[in-house]
């Protein structure tokens, strides 16, 4: 029989992703043999563990830039770079998921099927949540690890969905409001599944092109068959609308405030920061590295898409009521953004991008910290009526928001500002000049929805049902500190991490 | 830049359409009715719509534990054919890896049989 040859694997350069899928399976080990009354307490610090480890990993290898499985993965700046940053991120939001204190017993059920009012219904209200939920975080931050780092659309895809199909779950595990929850869950599944078809016609009709699923080996292809192919435009077209769709860009978003209100804060916080972030590292390596040299014909499309999504999140977060769909909203026309940055096709705009997603993950993470602690007896009182003079009640945390709602409309000292620059200036230094000026009219309109919280929160009376905020347990209290401190320290020295950014900025293959 | 290569599949999207409008429109014109028992009845398997249960149609979820079960050990069994037909080729390596996958296919495997996913009732 002929000697097969296998390909090289270089295991430092995977070993932060290696860590965090075996913090998921042994996660699910512990799930099956250790008590129930231990499992909180085994796997918090074993997920905090996993995703530690994963980062020094991450430091250790930080120089690689190796494309290694047989090109299946490419270890390079990008990927390096967008990795430490999903880590980052995903520590946050596990430490908003681990918190038990504001909620008792976790913002999650275990069986979030039972019917209100039963006898397993108010048995269930006394228990503690589900911890099931820290080994599918683990596969999700996995999930989209892998999916930053795949070079070819295959590992691509599988990518997809051991991040997606996680999140299906996680979204309808909230313990309050639980058939919203289920809602959200049904329909970001079956959208998800949707778009999932999509991204694997997308693949197929590339197959068939070029005769190969690498990234490196479409480049050429494309680059041979000029601009003239049906099936390599009818492929990039499907293909984008899978991606597009994950990172909730105009016209694929309508799934983005039903889900971000429905799923429990935490995991809405997690799919803001660091599915966005994942979803862009997508999109990043698709369109630098597999179609680099045909984009021009794509151009105005994609110019397009990121113009109505701009406008679109924008405008619709004026008219929201409910703070979770105006974050949604607001997580829309930042989707719109990062895709200036984009669209720029530089190693600047590639620094930028992964800038501007660093330092919005942090910001958002915060901003629903923030939410999970504004609560009556009803669980989080989210409609925006009801935080009519939370400032005079609860100073700190209203002060606190009114830093995250300034960093978001970007005024200056704040990361919001330093990233937006970054964006802009890359897009205009690619002659993008009207989605720099979108940007800048769709920046000016987002900012009122957001100096509405703020006037709201100050210039109102409390009225007699006012929530209060609940005190923040250490995890929450941790992560809001965490993200105050990124929002701040990005505004006022960026240097650092946009210097790390620049350095990482060129993709191999 | 060209958008020409885009005019088949604009042809395209429009022959779809006019199929599907067309063979709406027509089946009814066109097709004969013999209505009887068998057309009322789910296809080859699956509930029935009618007469609806009074509790809403429920039926028990153990069905769909077992149905995820199978997917499972099938999707590892397709794993393990083309695994067996190059054993020789693959060598120490391909044993590993192979041992490695079917680890974690019994990570999940044991999580339910712990959980109780195995049990009937």
């Amino acid at each position: 029989m002929e000697e097969l040859h296998l390909p090289p694997i270089d295991y430092a350069a995977i070993a932060p992703l290696l860590l965090v899928f075996g913090a998921g399976c042994v996660g699910v080990l512990v799930e099956a043999f250790v008590p129930r009354a231990w499992r909180y307490r085994v796997q918090v610090p074993l997920l905090l563990a996993g995703l530690v480890a994963a980062l020094i990993a991450l430091i250790s290898v930080a120089d690689k830039r190796v494309s290694t499985a047989g090109g299946a993965l490419a270890i390079d700046g990008p990927a390096l770079f967008l990795q430490g940053g999903l880590v980052a991120l995903g520590i946050v939001s596990v430490l908003l998921i681990a918190e038990r204190r504001v909620e008792r017993g976790g913002a999650f059920v275990a069986q979030a099927s039972v019917v209100a009012g039963t006898d397993s219904d108010r048995r269930q209200s006394s228990q503690p949540g589900a911890t099931e939920v820290y080994p599918l975080t683990a596969f999700a931050l996995g999930g989209m690890m892998l999916f930053c780092a795949a070079n070819d659309l295959v590992t691509m895809f599988v990518a997809l969905e051991v991040f997606s199909l996680p999140l299906y779950l996680l979204c309808a595990l909230a313990r309050r409001r639980r058939l919203l929850s289920q809602e959200a869950s049904v329909k970001y599944f079956l959208l998800g599944a949707f778009s999932s078809a999509f991204f694997l016609y997308g693949v197929a009709l590339l197959y068939g092109f070029a005769g190969t699923m690498s990234f490196t080996g479409l480049r050429e292809a494309a680059a041979e068959a000029g601009s003239e192919d049906t099936l390599l435009f009818l492929g990039i077209a499907m293909l984008s609308v899978g991606l597009l769709f994950k990172a909730a860009m105009v016209p694929f978003h309508v799934w983005t405030p039903d889900v971000y209100q429905g799923a429990p804060t935490p995991v809405t916080g997690m799919m803001a920061a660091c599915t966005k972030l994942a979803a862009f590292g997508g999109i990043l390596r698709v369109f630098t590295v597999g179609f680099a040299d045909i984009n021009l014909d794509w151009e105005p499309i994609l110019i397009a898409v990121a113009i109505a999504t701009m406008l679109v999140g924008a405008v619709m977060a004026v008219t929201q009521t409910d703070i979770k769909r105006l974050l949604a909203y607001s997580s829309i026309a930042n989707a719109g953004y990062v895709f200036t940055g984009v669209l720029a096709l530089s190693e600047e705009g590639v620094a930028g991008t992964m800038f501007y997603l660093v330092a919005y993950g942090f910001t958002v993470l915060a901003a629903f910290a923030v939410v999970t602690l504004v609560r009556d007896a009803d669980g989080e009182a989210t409609h925006l009526s009801r935080w009519a003079g939370l400032g005079r009640r609860s100073p700190l945390f209203a002060g606190l928001f009114t830093v995250l709602m300034l960093a978001f409309a970007g005024i200056p000292l704040t990361s919001g500002f330093t990233s937006k620059f970054a964006v802009f200036s890359a897009a205009l230094g690619a002659d993008q000049v009207t989605l720099v000026i979108v940007g800048l009219i769709s920046s000016a309109v987002l900012a009122f929805p957001y100096l509405r919280v703020v006037v709201l929160m100050y210039l109102s009376e409390p009225a007699e049902d006012t929530p209060t905020v609940s005190l923040p347990g250490v995890f929450t209290s941790l992560a809001l500190v965490i993200g105050l401190v990124a929002t701040i320290g990005l505004g006022v020295v960026p240097g650092p991490v946009l210097e790390l950014a620049e350095q990482a900025s060129s993709f191999i293959g | 830049m060209s958008l020409s290569p885009y005019v088949p599949i604009a042809g395209m999207f429009i022959l779809a359409i006019v199929f599907a409008v067309f063979s709406v429109a027509v089946a009814p014109l066109l097709g004969p009715r013999r209505y009887n028992r068998a057309k009322l009845e789910a296809y080859e398997c699956g509930i029935e719509p009618s007469p609806q249960p009074v509790s809403g149609g429920r039926f028990p979820v153990k069905f769909y534990l077992t149905a995820m079960l199978f997917i499972i050990f099938d999707v590892e069994i397709i794993f393990l054919y083309p695994w067996a037909v190059s054993f020789d080729a693959l060598g120490t390596f391909g044993f590993v890896e192979m041992l490695l996958f079917i680890a974690t296919v019994f990570i999940a495997y044991a999580y339910v049989w712990r959980r109780g996913g195995l049990d009937w009732d």
